[in-house]
């Protein structure tokens, strides 16, 4: 990870994730990406003077979802807080946030070792599936945008008011990979409750990272660094490497970390000092006296957990288990709902699963990326494994199968026919195709009968061209040995 | 007799009975407003044509059909001012109407006039008004009190019939009181808070300034009940009182907390509550004598907790958005910093800067935290109070009006002037304020009804009783 193998880096992250709901988190306003400039706006979102804020329940619901998925405590009173700041952004220039009672305490994110980059899944920091530990998960209201022109600034306040999940980590993470599968482990999560689309390039989930380095074995953190204005999860890791280093051979030089805010610029490949932090913000929380508490105990809590899904991990385990797909082909299936779904329709009515797993994943996906609006229907894939599998077909005539499949959609048993290709498994059409294969190559039958069982290929391939490709192969082995040895 | 004399209830009845037309009660009260707004001073703005043109279109079956009402100017009505009298919402027009407004309207009523007030509710005289000062109709030379002192003077001074105020520790009651009219604050939670321009969120209570108290539950009626836009108002049905008050004091427990009657307080004061508390005794009821012990608190709790939340009700003033913006800043801190040093006058800037201070790290622990825990005991005081009694009864404001600038240099002077109405919004409970009487030199004084949480009707009831057995409401006031 480093250039030094004495020094560990500490990272925790607070990643904010807003949430999918019909509305914003304290007015009627349609939550939505995109829409033209204050368009999806109302006095609440605004900050107009004398309105109040109204909580709204579908997102309360999802955020204890969201730490029900987790494992965290779910809280049994709730409060929202004020967090006091002025920024243009900002309506109210507070933010209805939540400081001293969180939704959710606790919790961790297990890493799943397919979602580190992949030029680290075969490491042991990969396979090591370690658990990172939640510190809290509270319910806020974003903020809106600000756009800098050349003389003047515009705010577009239709973000402001969505509602936002701060997930905040324990200082668990050792590693810039680590962060990068923490993240894609939280979102396919995440996804798999459907609380959020979490899209870091819409915003939808955005990250602040804390790093500090100290030597190996030590127990006490070094200084930290927040670093910024990290747009992706590989724009995350990329920060972190480098940061790492910089924190590391500063250290060395003997020179001491600044506690500071520092910006990544992506295409600099580098991290540049936003602020130091000598003035700490002091944010003036108090209990926000337009909104009771949250009692999560008289229903809420419940509905969230009637929405709970299976789990990714739990997911990846039961189709390794039941269906025999690898541990990779699991967890790619695992991080795409709508993938997933389809697989376990085409999976159904077979016994054959894990061929289906790869003729989905392998030659299905490359062609047709949108397995949702693909004419060909799932159950297409569990008729064609039967198909080979009963020996109608061999594995070459699946393959063209397959290809019309992609082409003209119907019935693999009808493209089968359409297409001539049923295999010949008829023993004594058979017979009368090996009898002419022997007659035609008395040199390979001369080899064969010396001890070279290679030879009997050249007339396995006679048979395979006399009968276009259609003799089964394993039945044409055992009858070519039967009359070769007669 | 002009109608500008009349009460809602009596011009309701003669509206429906088609003796008047609505045109004829906003004709009648510009006339009075032509004749003594110079002198009172009660609005920030009027628009007489307006009215007159809603008054044609007037549906006399809606219960308050017809009846025209002025607004304290920190209440949003579609497209007024609504100034909070400060200059740094210069300009604004509300973009929509507060539910309590909008309540209004749908019971058929129309607006006159928009009434002046302690620049965003912060004051008992409404001195600090960056709109100019309201004069007392009983005594121009004296304070209408304040915050709501605008629509007080309005309603004594015959320039309106009814306004609404708001009260965060006692900006109803007071200037009822010091105007010789009933001013209400109910229960926390009865009225919807919503488009009030906040000023702390936990105590501000929308409420009537009526000449009667007929007309207090009237207003009352249309105004109560669950709002979903208002978070903190209370579920319950609005219908658990009358819109109108009956019933007798006999049998009523009448508490007379200690602590409200001070040696030293105010003579004529003193000794016109507890003429009233006599008349309660005479006519049935039981007095006794209760404690509150965390009155002596109360000034010190309120001042803590109402500027911290003013902090942050104020900070979304910042020129941004809405209202006045500092001409060519330089940059984004000058134009926040010239913005609200240049649109909030002194008192606002005090209160900002005590509640930023309050909620300070280092600071939240000792008095942020603290003042809640000793809220927490003042509710109390008052539960244990209602087991024993079901009413209080006090003076509305320790003494009468007091003349125009004597404290306006001395804050904590001006704050004493609330010390009996503090503590009802700190407990969240409701409160009345009635004429009980008059000094020897004509300055009304008010008596204060205190209910438990949600006991409206019975206070209402008392209040009725008590009122109708008097005629201190028929007085005039000579301005």
């Amino acid at each position: 990870m480093s250039s030094s193998g004495n020094w560990e880096a500490v990272i925790g992250l607070e990643v904010h994730v807003q949430l999918r709901t019909q509305t914003k988190m304290f007015c009627g306003c349609i939550n939505q990406y995109g829409g033209a400039p204050n368009s999806q706006v109302c006095p609440v979102c605004l900050g107009m003077p004398g309105s109040l804020p109204a909580p709204n329940e579908e997102a309360i619901r999802r955020t204890i979802l969201t730490g029900l998925m987790f494992g965290c405590r779910i809280a049994n009173v709730a409060r929202f807080d004020r967090k006091n700041y002025f920024y243009p952004d900002m309506p109210k220039n507070y933010q209805i946030s939540q400081f001293d009672d969180p939704l959710c305490a606790g919790g961790a994110v297990g890493l799943d070792p397919f979602l580190f980059p992949k030029d680290l899944q075969e490491t042991d920091e990969a396979k090591a599936k370690r658990s990172i530990r939640l510190t809290r998960i509270h319910l806020e209201e974003d903020v809106a945008k600000s756009f800098h022109y050349e003389e003047r600034s515009g705010i577009d306040f239709n973000r402001a008011g969505t509602p936002l999940m701060e997930i905040v980590s324990e200082a668990d993470l050792r590693t810039a990979g680590e962060a990068f599968a923490f993240l894609g482990s939280l979102r396919q999560v995440l996804l798999s409750g459907n609380v959020s689309d979490a899209d870091m390039e819409k915003g939808q989930m955005r990250c602040d990272v804390n790093v500090s380095v100290r030597p190996v074995g030590q127990k006490e953190f070094g200084t930290k660094v927040e670093l910024k204005n990290l747009n992706s999860i590989s724009g995350v890791r990329r920060a972190l490497v480098y940061e790492i280093a910089r924190q590391i051979a500063a250290v060395e030089k003997g020179e001491a970390i600044q506690h500071e805010t520092r910006r990544w610029d992506d295409e600099a490949g580098a991290t540049f000092t936003m602020r130091t932090k000598e003035k700490a913000h002091d944010y003036r929380y108090f209990p926000e006296p337009d909104l009771l508490p949250v009692r999560t105990d008289q229903g809420l809590r419940a509905a969230a957990e009637s929405g709970l899904p299976e789990l990714p991990a739990a997911l990846q385990d039961r189709l390794m288990r039941e269906n025999g797909v690898t541990a990779y082909q699991a967890s790619v299936l695992a991080a795409d709902r709508i993938l997933c779904t389809y697989y376990e329709k085409a999976a159904l009515g077979t016994q054959h699963k894990a061929v289906v797993a790869n003729w989905i994943l392998n030659d299905f996906l490359a062609t047709q990326p949108e397995p949702a609006s693909s004419p060909v229907r799932p159950e297409f894939f569990g008729e064609l494994a039967d198909l080979v599998a009963g020996g109608t077909i061999n594995s070459a005539q699946a393959k063209k199968v397959f290809a019309e499949l992609m082409a003209n959609p119907s019935s693999p048993k009808a493209l089968v026919e359409k297409l001539g290709l049923a295999q010949i498994s008829d023993a004594s059409a058979l017979g009368v195709y090996c009898d002419e294969a022997i007659a035609a190559n008395p040199r390979s039958v001369e080899d064969y009968r010396a001890g070279k069982g290679n030879a009997i290929n050249a007339l396995k391939g006679f048979v395979m061209k006399k009968s276009q490709g259609k003799a089964n192969p394993a039945q044409v082995d055992e009858i070519l040995k039967a009359k070769l040895s007669a | 007799m002009s109608l500008a004399h009349e009460t809602l209830a009596s011009l309701r009845r003669r509206l429906v009975a088609k003796e008047i037309h609505p045109r004829d009660i906003i004709k009648d009260l510009l006339a009075q407003i032509d004749a003594r707004e110079k002198t009172v001073h009660a609005f920030t703005h009027l628009d007489g044509q307006a009215a007159l043109a809603t008054a044609e279109k007037a549906d006399l079956s809606l219960p308050l059909g017809g009846l025209p009402i002025a607004l304290k100017d920190n209440l949003n009505a579609l497209g007024d001012p609504c100034t909070c009298s400060s200059k740094i919402l210069e300009g604004y027009r509300a973009p929509y109407d507060a539910t309590a407004v909008a309540r209004l309207r749908q019971a058929g009523a129309l607006f006159l006039g928009r009434t002046n007030m302690d620049e965003f509710a912060m004051g008992s005289s409404t001195e600090n008004s960056a709109l100019g000062v309201t004069r007392n109709p009983w005594d121009s030379t004296r304070i209408p009190g304040g915050s709501s002192g605008g629509s007080a003077a309005a309603v004594a001074g015959r320039l309106a019939i009814a306004a609404l105020g708001s009260d965060t520790g006692g900006s109803i009651r007071q200037p009822a009181a010091l105007c010789g009219c009933v001013g209400l604050k109910p229960t926390y939670g009865r009225i919807s808070r919503y488009g009030l321009v906040a000023f702390a969120s936990s105590l501000d209570q929308i409420g009537p300034l009526t000449r009667t108290v007929e007309d207090s539950a009237l207003l009352l009626s249309a105004l109560a009940g669950h709002d979903p836009r208002d978070n903190t108002t209370d579920l319950r049905k609005p219908e658990t009182f009358l819109a109108k008050p009956t019933g007798s004091v006999k049998g009523l427990r009448i508490g007379l907390p200690k602590e409200y009657f001070l040696p030293g307080m105010n003579a004529e004061t003193e000794a016109s509550i507890r003429s009233a508390a006599s008349w309660f005794e005479k006519n049935g009821a039981t007095l006794v004598e209760v404690s509150l012990p965390h009155t002596p608190a109360a000034i010190a709790v309120y001042y803590i907790l109402a500027t911290a939340e003013a902090s942050a009700n104020l900070a979304r003033f910042d020129g941004v958005r809405y209202g006045r913006r500092a001409v060519d800043p330089k940059d984004l801190l000058d134009l926040y910093q010239r913005t609200r040093s240049e649109g909030f006058g002194p008192e606002v800037k005090r209160r900002i800067i005590l509640g930023t201070f309050v909620l300070s790290q280092g600071y939240s622990d000792a008095f942020y935290r603290k003042a809640q825990k000793v809220r927490g005991l003042l509710r109390q005081d008052f539960e244990s109070a209602f087991t024993k009694c079901d009413l209080l009864l006090t003076p509305t404001s320790p003494e009468p009006a007091f003349p125009l600038g004597e404290r306006t240099q001395d804050p904590l002077k001006m704050y004493l002037a609330d010390v009996f109405t503090i503590s009802t919004n700190l407990a969240g409970n409701g409160a009345i304020s009635l004429p009980c009487g008059f000094t020897k030199s004509n300055l009304p004084i008010g008596l204060q009804l205190i209910g438990p949480r949600f006991g409206e009707e019975t206070m209402l009831g008392a209040a009725h009783a008590f009122e109708q057995a008097h005629d201190f409401w028929k007085r005039m006031p000579p301005v």
